[in-house]
């Protein structure tokens, strides 16, 4: 019989690449795909300031409504902008990672559950013994409403907005990710 | 701030913590300030799993999946079992993905220097979906013990590597399965970081003979309770 003990999670150890990218997946977006075109990139840092080379990112966020690609979600409309919201990187040797993708719209109906634009984020490297979850906000966004950034810290809220700005015409927005140490990312629980 | 070690963000009793000195790597990695709880919005019940469905067929076997029509060398092994939520129903048409060394304890991977043979027709990663129940089956060959440079003399336990979604963000789970009656899980830090004896029974699949097929390849039943709270969506009223 199956025990209901829920399964533990264990390290991605470092040899997870050819699974994890056996297609990229670090362009979530088409020529098709509804939205402004973003990109966003950053590298990973451990808690003595140095570059991870073996972490990955996922990351999963709604489309440029607002809506979540799955049964769960009540907004999602008749209307199918065929953008799936996940994408996946690894860093490289200088614990780089990066995703083209489109602008998140709020998610939430009403005004006062209304969330501000965000990518919810998965953590997995060598040395994590389960992913760590953070997400990203976007720093030319009105994010002083949103619910779930006023549970952060004031001092601690920049660690989860990204920094806008242009490169080439096109914006792009820069979150670093701190494992451990003064400027530690903030990580969610949802216990 | 001075917050204590962030220990797990899941239930300590079941999750490993974060900071796991036996594991070497952990020390510089573990978050040293405490996880910022928050409700599950939609963005936490929702989530990529659903949608993940591309697989084929020849991708659950890993023994002629390199292309080479070659199979690969080993002891073949059947890993099946059933995919459950956190109330025991079952979890259909769900990504598995699994990674692993060959059978001398080799990765096809750049980085791993151990003085083992590679195995040209093992290329060590596969994928299946659940069925209607919540099954599924992969067919593999055990892989090898490995060493590794964490502390003197340490050698991984054999181990399949395994990656699933879920229903929901926050059912996200990797973990590594180990084989019943392996003398090298007393001795490794990553199985024992998990914190109990009954935790750690999670990660050992059982040998079943009735999955074993005469002849052919030796069974190993290898369950997954994916955990997270399962209400239905948007019900609460502090989300949605």
């Amino acid at each position: 019989m199956t025990s209901r003990l829920p399964t533990p999670s264990q390290t991605v150890g470092p040899f997870f690449h050819d699974c994890f990218l056996r297609e990229p997946m670090d362009v979530l977006v088409t020529d098709q795909t509804p939205g402004e075109r973003i990109r966003v990139e950053g590298r990973v840092y451990d808690g003595a300031g140095e570059p991870i080379d073996d972490a990955a990112i996922e990351i999963w966020q709604a489309d440029d409504a607002g809506r979540y690609r799955h049964p769960a979600d009540l907004m999602t409309s008749a209307t199918d902008d065929g953008f799936l919201g996940f994408g996946r990187s690894a860093t490289d040797e200088t614990g780089a990672y990066w995703f083209e993708t489109i602008k998140p719209g709020r998610v939430g109906r009403n005004p006062e559950d209304a969330q501000s634009p965000h990518l919810s984020l998965h953590v997995f490297a060598r040395g994590l013994l389960d992913s760590l979850v953070t997400r990203l906000y976007f720093g030319d966004e009105d994010n002083s409403l949103d619910a779930v950034l006023k549970r952060v810290p004031e001092g601690r809220r920049s660690t989860v907005i990204a920094t806008p700005s242009e490169r080439d015409g096109r914006r792009v927005y820069v979150f670093d990710i701190v494992l451990q140490g003064d400027n530690e990312t903030v990580f969610f629980c949802t216990r | 701030m001075s917050d204590p070690g962030a220990g797990s963000r899941r239930d300590p009793a079941v999750f490993p913590p974060y900071l796991y000195e036996g594991y070497r790597a952990t020390i510089l990695r573990a978050p040293s300030k405490r996880f910022v709880e928050i409700p599950e919005t939609p963005s936490e019940v929702t989530g990529p799993g659903p949608a993940l469905s591309e697989v084929m067929a020849e991708d659950a076997d890993l023994t002629r999946n390199a292309g080479t029509e070659g199979e690969a060398m080993g002891e073949r092994i059947i890993v099946t079992g059933r995919v459950l939520d956190a109330n025991g129903d079952p979890v259909p048409h769900t990504l598995i993905d699994i990674w692993q060394a060959n059978s001398a304890g080799r990765y096809r991977h750049r980085r791993d220097q151990h003085h083992a043979p590679l195995d040209p027709n093992f290329l060590g990663m596969g994928r299946c979906l659940t069925d209607e129940d919540g099954a599924y089956r992969l067919l593999t060959i055990r892989p090898g013990a490995y060493p590794w440079p964490n502390h003197e003399n340490a050698w991984r336990p054999a181990h399949i590597h395994f990656s699933l979604f879920g229903p929901r963000f926050t059912t996200r789970l990797v973990t590594q399965m180990y084989f019943p009656g392996d003398p090298l899980h007393d001795l490794d830090p990553i199985f024992n970081s998990v914190p109990t004896d009954a935790a750690r029974a999670r990660l050992v699949a059982e040998y079943a003979h009735d999955v074993t097929e005469p002849l052919w390849a030796l069974g190993y039943r290898f369950d997954f309770v994916l955990a997270g709270r399962h209400g239905t969506p948007f019900e609460d009223g502090d989300h949605a």
